[in-house]
């Protein structure tokens, strides 16, 4: 990954002026997220390399900004990690003994092993973008309760497993089933804590891209990510990627899940937003990513050289109606000129970006604006809501040329 | 080859090679023992920090607190004592609820030192 990455760099700024983002965090030093109390410490976990300490306990891991720069998968030693629960991640597990079963309102309740996993049902693999529903909550002005995170707690990753629907039809879903519930091994430190399920309806689960995943990048999840089986839903915030997944659950009725019925829920109207400051009066469960983008190989504050061509490269990526087109900015917003699109790895990944500016003497806003095949364009003003989910604002980067 | 065709070109090479790069994977290995780094994140000084320590700290590090915004009014952290407790079911007593409260605005009021 290293190689390829130096090498990629290599080839695309060339001599182009750009300076490089930032060296490598080592443990032990902390960085600063840029907005107020955004000191935080770099630390490394299991099978990670040095991360930006969310919270220690249970483990919350933001990925260091720069690692969006380096391609269209973010590594899995560099995937975010996100827990709600002390206990977390639950100890002991293991491939070879883990059990997956689906129960409730089905025909033939079944007890899977991950081998049967692997061999009796078609392997499926998809790219897919895996955000958090807060990411970026540190930006929210006002400010709001919650993880203050900056903008690393989202990865793409290609995924492999297996098609949810391959299980329910092999299960039997029965026509009074209205919503699957998914929990994992994961369990609340004390009982009157409630349990991390979450729930998708019948319609939703038996959709092409909903899979459980026992590998992402080519090799086993890694503990924190899910080990050694995790729900994936391509374009839905990542609180639906339930981890270390172990139970599926056919409900005759709506799920009464603290985290589908209390939290994770946006206000219910167009813009998922209430007046900054107000509380929502009806919410819904959050769902499917908003439209977004950003320049990955320039950061706020730095300096460019003025006068010659520069690369200025990024990704964008939506709820997986694809990305239909990035424009870029040198003058705050007035100004847009369309940017040249990376491969296309699905409408679930991450879509990189590239084009070259040349900027005059002194001071510049940047900005990246990425349009959905489904007509989304990313906003100019961020609005609000009590929570802080579904950042997508257009985000200025302010660098002066000398 | 204009440079934008090249520079696409040289996305598909390299997205290829990543792809290939990855590491072929073993099925059914066993996750490595989990030992995460000791926990060191700090309930700040303050009235009644103790009553923090007890009640907070049970479930979650320090971090989950000293990385909130800072200033915020005594409502901010009510509301947020009364999510721990009627939400998550966190056994705080109601007569601990006041200090608590008291004890995360004042100690959180400032921003922290540089």
């Amino acid at each position: 990954m290293q190689t390829s990455t130096a090498h990629r760099r290599g080839v695309l700024t060339g001599a182009a002026a750009l300076v490089a983002a930032s060296a490598a965090q080592a443990a032990g030093e902390t960085v600063s997220l840029p907005f107020a109390n955004g000191e935080r410490p770099m630390g490394v976990y299991p099978e990670k390399r040095p991360m930006i300490v969310l919270t220690q306990r249970p483990p919350q891991l933001e990925t260091p900004f720069e690692v969006f720069d380096h391609g269209a998968f973010t590594p899995n030693d560099a995937f975010f990690v996100r827990y709600h629960l002390s206990g977390a991640p639950p100890r002991g597990l293991n491939a070879a003994t883990h059990r997956l079963k689906i129960g409730g309102a089905v025909e033939t309740p079944l007890d899977l092993g991950m081998d049967d996993l692997r061999r009796n049902f078609p392997v499926v693999e998809m790219a897919a973008v895996n955000q958090c529903s807060g990411n970026g909550r540190g930006f929210s002005s006002p400010r709001v309760a919650g993880g203050q995170l900056g903008n690393g707690a989202m990865g793409s990753a290609l995924w492999r497993g297996v098609r949810l629907r391959a299980l329910l039809d092999k299960a039997g879903v029965k026509a009074s089933a209205k919503a699957v519930e998914f929990n994992g091994a994961d369990v609340p430190p004390m009982k009157a804590i409630p349990d991390f399920i979450k729930a998708l309806s019948v319609e939703h689960a038996r959709q092409d891209e909903v899979m459980l995943a026992y590998e992402m990048n080519g090799a086993p999840l890694p503990l924190l990510n899910g080990y050694p089986l995790r729900l994936i839903v391509p374009g839905y915030y990542g609180t639906y990627w339930v981890k270390h997944l172990t139970d599926i659950t056919l409900l005759e009725q709506e799920s009464q899940s603290y985290f589908m019925q209390k939290a994770y829920r946006v206000p219910d109207n167009d813009c998922a937003c209430t007046p900054a400051g107000q509380p929502a009066t009806q919410t819904r469960p959050i769902g499917k990513l908003n439209v977004r983008s950003f320049i990955t190989n320039v950061q706020d504050g730095q300096k460019i050289g003025a006068g010659r061509r520069v690369a200025l490269r990024g990704i964008a990526f939506d709820g997986g109606s694809g990305i239909a087109g990035v424009e870029v900015s040198t003058d705050g917003g007035k100004a847009w000129t369309p940017a040249g699109l990376g491969q296309d790895h699905g409408p679930y990944g991450f879509r990189e970006w590239s084009t070259q500016v040349a900027l005059g003497q002194g001071d510049h806003v940047l900005m990246a604006r990425a349009r959905s095949k489904a007509g989304e364009v990313q906003p100019m003003t961020q609005t609000w809501n009590p929570p802080g989910y579904m950042r997508n604002v257009v985000d200025p980067v302010r660098v002066v040329a000398a | 080859m204009s440079p934008r065709s090249a520079q696409i070109a040289a996305f598909l090479a390299l997205a290829t090679a990543t792809l290939a790069g990855f590491a072929v994977a073993q099925p059914s290995a066993a996750p490595p023992a989990y030992s995460p780094p000791s926990e060191t994140s700090r309930l700040l000084d303050g009235p009644d920090l103790a009553k923090a320590q007890t009640y907070c700290l049970a479930c979650h590090s320090a971090d989950y607190v000293t990385t909130q915004p800072r200033g915020m009014p005594a409502a901010f952290w009510e509301g947020e004592v009364t999510k721990m407790r009627n939400a998550y079911g966190a056994p705080i007593p109601d007569d601990a609820v006041k200090p608590i409260v008291n004890y995360l605005t004042t100690a959180y009021a400032a921003a922290p030192a540089r």
